[in-house]
């Protein structure tokens, strides 16, 4: 029994820490808000020579081939910095995909070599997403194509794709409404075989979306602590008014117990534990839930500067709440969690979650 | 990251499971704050103490087992799911206990600690004071050197005193420096409820129980071999213990998982009544999330300290997610119930009743919710002082 992380996963997350402290600026994200793909392609290189693009890719294909274990900690790094979606999209979720394809696939062999090499942006179209983040500039779209069998995988290529781009709330997320012409061509699995696939990817989605959730609360919960520290009225800095403290500690202890929620969640994950699905929305919810009320009392304690467009919470909030009701919303974790609970009762008393692997 | 339990923490759980089938009454106990119900749980806690499972994280040489944290955690989960009965001495056991340990001269150790845990002795807390609550630092009881210099002569009066009715020692600070203020000139004391000048007046909580009591102290004679640590150091001597083991020790996840596990089940023996109110799910939900999410952050943060991890006023959040938590499952449970959640005596009422009264007490005891955001905010997270 060992519920933490090791020497080298811990360094990992400090050097990827200290590289997006450096590089992925404020700025640098209101670049990309601004001016799109410029920006953002300059920093996706920069994370790829930093070997982001390498850590779920299989060995064999010039990988870490690191696991969902490895990713609890980075996805919160990715939300603290507030990365466009396309970069755990591709490096995490799409790599995990591809890895599950017969290692001898054309497709793998293909794709898995250069999302290392940090030259592909693959995206991903589930029918729990109406849209589709970062299809415009995307290399490959994995494609779930609802058929009697289940959702099958389908390969599509830009050629085959139309677009047509939303605006999000969220500057850095690159929306999309896309249809596509599926066929035997782009066929990958049939929905027999690409369902659990399918089924998997979307709960590893849940729970990457939810690091970057809990990434999220804790920028908004130090941007606002810094703020509360220098801001003055009444002659002191209005962090040491009772009622500023106790919002921002309502959010340090949301945070505090998201983070294992998650933590377990990825276990499950890598475990493949029968009990994955009501974890992977546990952790969703769990997370939503801080990152919202990071937002809620962040914007408060920042008073009417929470309000501008200047003041960086903004950039922080808005992806907030948009990952809220990405990957699944509320309604949809909750309505799978509530099913879990009345189906038996694995998941019910002391220890109950903990045991069953 | 490894989930699996070791051999020997499974034989742990194993020993702890048949020996607690083989023991826990098979009807629950009458209330232990009443006379009646005080016994039988004293008695069973010499019983836990026969088997040797009163403190398991005592060391073996004083009648615990020398468990560490996580198989404590384990004995709580057993202990917990065969519902076994409250613990009655956990003041002693959880607070006075540790402190003796480590502040306790080799005579008091001896004297004290054994007889703790059979409950041979019954400790109760002398803390609070009618104007030191929540600012514990304004004690004003004094215990002041006697002529001669063997013993203090203690006048003042504590408050809030659980179950002080039924108990034959109270461990608690009192100022012994008269010239002194907040926490310095502090001593801590152990005073035998028994002796001349002491007299307790009851308390009835919000169940009509006498919960609590007043202790007051009339030139009240305690021999200067009941103090721990130096005099005027008392302060310090009841904070080094006041950490993060005493915030998780204080309520184990276990228990509140079982809480979870019965409103799920209530919940669904009450279905559609419960869903008439399209916020019971939700608030069901919640309930089974969040006693998840203490039990996982308990796993995480001892396996933490197993590696040698300070932790520090993060334990500050179990206390105000736990009390929460457990107002919002009693809560959930009471709504479920609907009309008949008034009914003191019904059968499928009486425990989330008296459950729900004592969640009420739960974001102000042992340190006010107020007071851990304060904590949170100045010491986790380094916010200037008011």
């Amino acid at each position: 029994m060992d519920f933490t992380f090791d020497e080298d996963q811990t360094a990992l997350r400090d050097s990827v820490s200290r590289f997006l402290m450096t590089e992925a600026t404020p700025e640098l994200l209101r670049e990309i808000a601004d001016s799109g793909d410029a920006g953002w392609r300059r920093l996706r290189s920069k994370m790829a020579e930093q070997g982001l693009s390498t850590m779920s890719v299989p060995e064999a294909y010039g990988g870490l081939g690191l696991g969902d274990i490895d990713w609890a900690p980075m996805t919160q790094e990715l939300g603290y910095y507030a990365i466009p979606d396309a970069l755990a999209d591709t490096a995490y979720l799409a790599a995990a995909m591809l890895s599950r394809l017969d290692a001898a696939h054309a497709l793998a062999a293909r794709w898995l070599p250069r999302i290392a090499a940090g030259s592909a942006s693959i995206a991903l179209a589930h029918p729990v997403n109406p849209w589709v983040a970062d299809a415009r500039a995307a290399d490959l779209v994995l494609w779930a194509q609802p058929a009697a069998g289940g959702l099958e995988l389908h390969a599509i290529e830009p050629g085959a794709l139309q677009v047509s781009a939303l605006r999000s709330i969220d500057a850095s997320r690159q929306l999309a409404g896309v249809s596509a012409t599926t066929g035997a061509a782009t066929r990958v699995l049939d929905g027999a075989q690409a369902q659990p696939l399918w089924d998997e990817t979307l709960d590893r989605a849940a729970v990457s979306a939810a690091g970057q959730l809990v990434g999220l609360a804790q920028r908004m919960l130090d941007l606002s602590v810094d703020y509360v520290a220098q801001r003055k009225q009444f002659g002191k800095p209005i962090g040491s008014f009772q009622a500023v403290k106790h919002h921002l500690a309502d959010v340090a202890t949301r945070i505090e117990f998201a983070r294992p929620v998650l933590y377990r969640a990825a276990l499950a994950l890598a475990r493949g534990d029968a009990n994955r699905a009501a974890l992977a929305s546990h952790a969703k919810l769990a997370a939503a839930d801080a990152a919202w009320i990071a937002a809620r009392k962040g914007i408060q304690v920042h008073g009417a500067m929470g309000y501008t467009w200047e003041v960086d919470l903004q950039l922080f909030m808005k992806r907030a709440w948009a990952l809220d009701a990405a990957w699944g919303d509320r309604g949809f974790h909750k309505s799978r969690l509530a099913a879990a609970l009345a189906g038996d009762d694995a998941l019910l008393g002391p220890a109950a979650t903990l045991a069953s692997g | 990251m490894d989930l699996e339990f070791t051999a020997e923490q499974r034989a742990f759980r194993a020993e702890a499971r048949a020996w607690l089938r083989a023991h826990v009454p098979a009807a629950p106990l009458p209330s232990y704050d009443t006379r009646e119900g005080f016994e039988q749980h004293r008695a069973w806690e010499a019983t836990l103490a026969a088997g040797g499972w009163s403190s398991v994280i005592w060391p073996k040489a004083l009648g615990g087992r020398g468990a560490d944290l996580i198989e404590w955690l384990i004995f709580e989960e057993e202990y917990h799911a065969a519902d076994a009965p409250m613990r009655v001495n956990q003041n002693g056991i959880l607070l006075l206990g540790p402190t003796l340990m480590e502040f306790g001269t080799p005579e008091q150790k001896a004297r004290f600690l054994p007889r703790m845990a059979r409950c041979d002795d019954m400790w109760a807390q002398g803390w609070s004071e009618p104007n030191a609550g929540s600012d514990m630092a304004a004690i004003s009881s004094r215990a002041l050197r006697a002529e001669g210099g063997d013993s203090y002569v203690l006048n003042g009066q504590k408050t809030w005193s659980t179950r002080a009715l039924f108990a034959n020692w109270l461990f608690g600070l009192f100022r012994s420096d008269p010239q002194s203020s907040r926490h310095h000139g502090l001593t801590y004391l152990l005073v035998p409820l028994d002796a001349p000048g002491i007299t307790i007046r009851p308390i009835k909580a919000l169940n009509g129980k006498q919960a609590f009591a007043e202790v007051f102290f009339d030139d009240v004679r305690v021999s200067t071999a009941n103090r721990i640590g130096d005099e005027g150091q008392g302060w310090n001597v009841a904070m080094a213990t006041a950490g993060f083991e005493r915030g998780l020790l204080l309520r184990s996840p276990a228990r509140f998982q079982r809480t979870a596990q019965r409103l799920v089940q209530l919940y669904r023996r009450h279905r559609e009544q419960a869903d008439r109110d399209p916020a019971i799910r939700d608030a069901v939900l919640k309930s089974w999330m969040d006693a998840e999410a203490y039990n996982l952050a308990s796993y995480h943060t001892v396996c933490r300290l197993a590696k040698g991890a300070k932790v520090g006023a993060e334990a500050s959040t179990n206390k105000i997610f736990w009390s929460e938590l457990d107002l919002l499952m009693h809560e959930t449970a009471m709504r479920i119930l609907g009309a008949r959640g008034e009914l003191a005596d019904d059968p499928e009422v009486h425990d989330w009743l008296e459950g729900f009264l004592f969640a009420q007490a739960g974001p102000i005891y042992a340190g006010t919710n107020e007071i851990q955001r304060n904590i949170i905010a100045e010491r986790m997270l380094g916010l200037p002082k008011s």
